[in-house]
């Protein structure tokens, strides 16, 4: 498996580690009702398909990713940069924009 | 059911072997029973088993999507063991460790169960003070464990890298003598034959593709080979549970699917007699009957439906045991495969009543569950019979994460990869 970064470009996934399910938000912490809380904490949708996940380039830039890929399949078909950088995609290979 | 015994292998000898009969049948779904167990996989089967046997219910079906022994069941390298540290962990998989032990008798079938001992090696002082601890909390509850000290390590594994400049040096060791290992395919075919004899109807090639309801009750289920009907319907799905609950409306669960490789080398002389884990990373390895070294490592660490792994992993599991087993490196791989496996928020099980009224669930092994498959199975079928969980299995909630009563063993926190 290969992750195109956006700003290191196609690297082996051995350089990144997996940070889970990127499309869980942690609650604002002025939110008392616990279910929010424990949903962020534990609660997974664990899809068979596509899934929005979290990568760190650990062994190279450090950024954060996003990346979409499917978990049956293993195809990647976007990432791009998490957090101040949101929104900055890599371009993929047959993957259009 | 036909009885095997030695005298029954002699006579089926001198016939020729051509009157064995099948050892389960292979029966069409009935419309409706007294309760479904999805999932033909070990903890399934040894469900249908103990309601048939401990609780008399006997009008029961296993639906398997695929073939008996296709999932875990027939994936794991089989390692049994009860040594874990905390009490709601070490005496549920004592009472595991205590089934096994009469398993074969129970069964009249040979599920190869050999208490060989696991031995965990220490590399450090303190990761010994920590097997130390955990030796202790497993002597309080009854449970074999003794710490060794190097040279005892020595003796015991002569192919261990003890040289002065190991690269981790072994400092000792806990041993579990009773641990082992049993043969998982046996361990699915042995329940399925003794759930079959007792009247349980065991389907293969039957998916459960929905759930019916009625009111808020779950009443049976949708399958490729029609409805079925049932006042209770435990769910024994292990890597598949997110995939079969979402069916029945439930979106979030403390558990993402991960895949986890295991590897077989070519068969090689007797050279390793017990369990060994590595301690300065994660490995355990153990050589079969047939003399292939069987190990793993790690799972890989992302979530995944792909019965394959990937190559890093393998890179990685190698060279864990060429390091601490050097002559391993001279021999070929003969194959290697990889297995779903649930895994949980705090990386122990939920054997428990719900979530939804009529249904009930069996989920959360993570790399854990062959050795649990004969508690789990006895814990699932008197929870199932008496809508309420057996002790052992009372704090394998669906709902301890949200009341904060996790059962983390290895203290990791809420990231599966970690378990
Ligand atoms: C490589 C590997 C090594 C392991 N090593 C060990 C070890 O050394 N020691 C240990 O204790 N544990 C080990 N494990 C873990 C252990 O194998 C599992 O925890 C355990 O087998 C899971 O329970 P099971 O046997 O019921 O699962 P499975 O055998 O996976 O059974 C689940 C069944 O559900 C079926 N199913 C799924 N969806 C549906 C549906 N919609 N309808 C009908 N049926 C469905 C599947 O086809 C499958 O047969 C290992 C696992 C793997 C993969
Ligand atoms: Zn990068």
């Amino acid at each position: 498996m290969r992750i195109h970064c956006p700003c290191c470009g196609p690297r082996g996934v051995a350089e990144f580690s997996y940070g889970g399910d990127g499309t869980v938000r942690r609650p604002d912490l002025s939110v008392t009702d616990t279910d929010a809380h424990v949903a962020y904490v534990f609660e997974r949708e664990n899809p068979r398909g596509r899934h929005v996940e979290l990568w760190h380039h650990i062994g190279g830039c450090r950024h954060w990713l996003l990346v979409t890929r499917d978990t049956l399949t293993h195809e990647i078909t976007r990432v791009e940069m998490a957090g101040r950088f949101a929104g900055e995609a890599a371009r993929m290979p047959g993957a259009g924009a | 059911m036909q009885k095997y015994s030695a005298f029954s292998l002699l006579r089926n000898a001198l016939s020729g072997h051509r009157d064995w009969q099948p050892a389960w049948r292979k029966p069409d779904p009935k419309p409706a029973y007294d309760a479904i167990i999805v999932g033909g996989g070990g903890h399934g089967l040894s469900t249908a088993y103990y309601l048939a046997k401990e609780h008399g219910l006997t009008n029961i079906a296993v639906l398997e999507k695929g073939w008996l022994g296709s999932g875990n069941i027939g994936r794991n390298t089989t390692i049994v063991r009860s040594n874990y540290m905390l009490p709601g962990n070490n005496r549920f998989y004592e009472w595991s460790m205590k089934l096994w032990e009469g398993l074969s008798l129970d069964l009249n079938y040979n599920v190869m169960f050999s208490q060989r001992g696991i031995l965990n090696l220490a590399h450090t002082p303190s990761q010994l003070d920590d097997y130390a601890r955990r030796g202790n909390s497993m002597r309080l509850e009854g449970i074999d464990a003794e710490l060794l000290g190097r040279e005892e390590v020595a003796r015991r594994v002569p192919g261990l890298d003890m040289s002065p400049d190991a690269r981790f040096p072994v400092l000792g060791g806990l041993l579990q003598p009773r641990a082992g290992t049993a043969r998982h395919d046996a361990v699915a075919w042995g329940y399925a034959r003794a759930a079959d004899a007792r009247g349980v109807d065991i389907i293969e090639n039957c998916e459960v593709t929905g759930f019916l309801r009625e009111g808020g009750r779950i009443v049976g289920v949708e399958t490729t080979r029609g409805e079925i009907r049932a006042p209770k319907v435990g769910v024994a799905v292990a890597g598949s549970t997110s995939q079969v609950l979402r069916l029945a409306g439930i979106e979030r669960l403390p558990i993402e699917s991960h895949v986890l490789q295991a590897f077989v080398s070519e068969p090689v002389k007797p050279i390793l007699d017990c369990v060994v884990t590595f301690g300065a990373g994660h490995l355990y390895i153990s050589q079969s009957d047939k003399g292939g070294l069987v190990f793993g490592g790690d799972i890989d660490k992302y979530n995944s439906y792909a019965q394959r792994g990937n190559l890093p992993v393998v890179e990685h599991v190698m060279s864990e045991v060429s390091v601490m087993l050097p002559f391993v490196s001279r021999l070929r791989l003969l194959r290697n495969w990889g297995g779903i496996m649930d895994m949980s928020m705090d990386g122990s099980p939920i054997i428990a009543t719900g979530p939804l009224p009529g249904l009930y669930l069996n989920a959360g092994w993570c790399y854990g569950g062959f050795k649990a498959t004969p508690a789990s199975g006895w814990c699932f079928a008197w929870t199932m019979a008496k809508d309420e969980p057996h002790p052992l299995n009372a704090p394998f909630t669906l709902d301890r994460f949200q009341r904060g009563y996790v059962l983390d063993e290895r203290g990791a926190g809420p990231y599966p990869k970690m378990h």
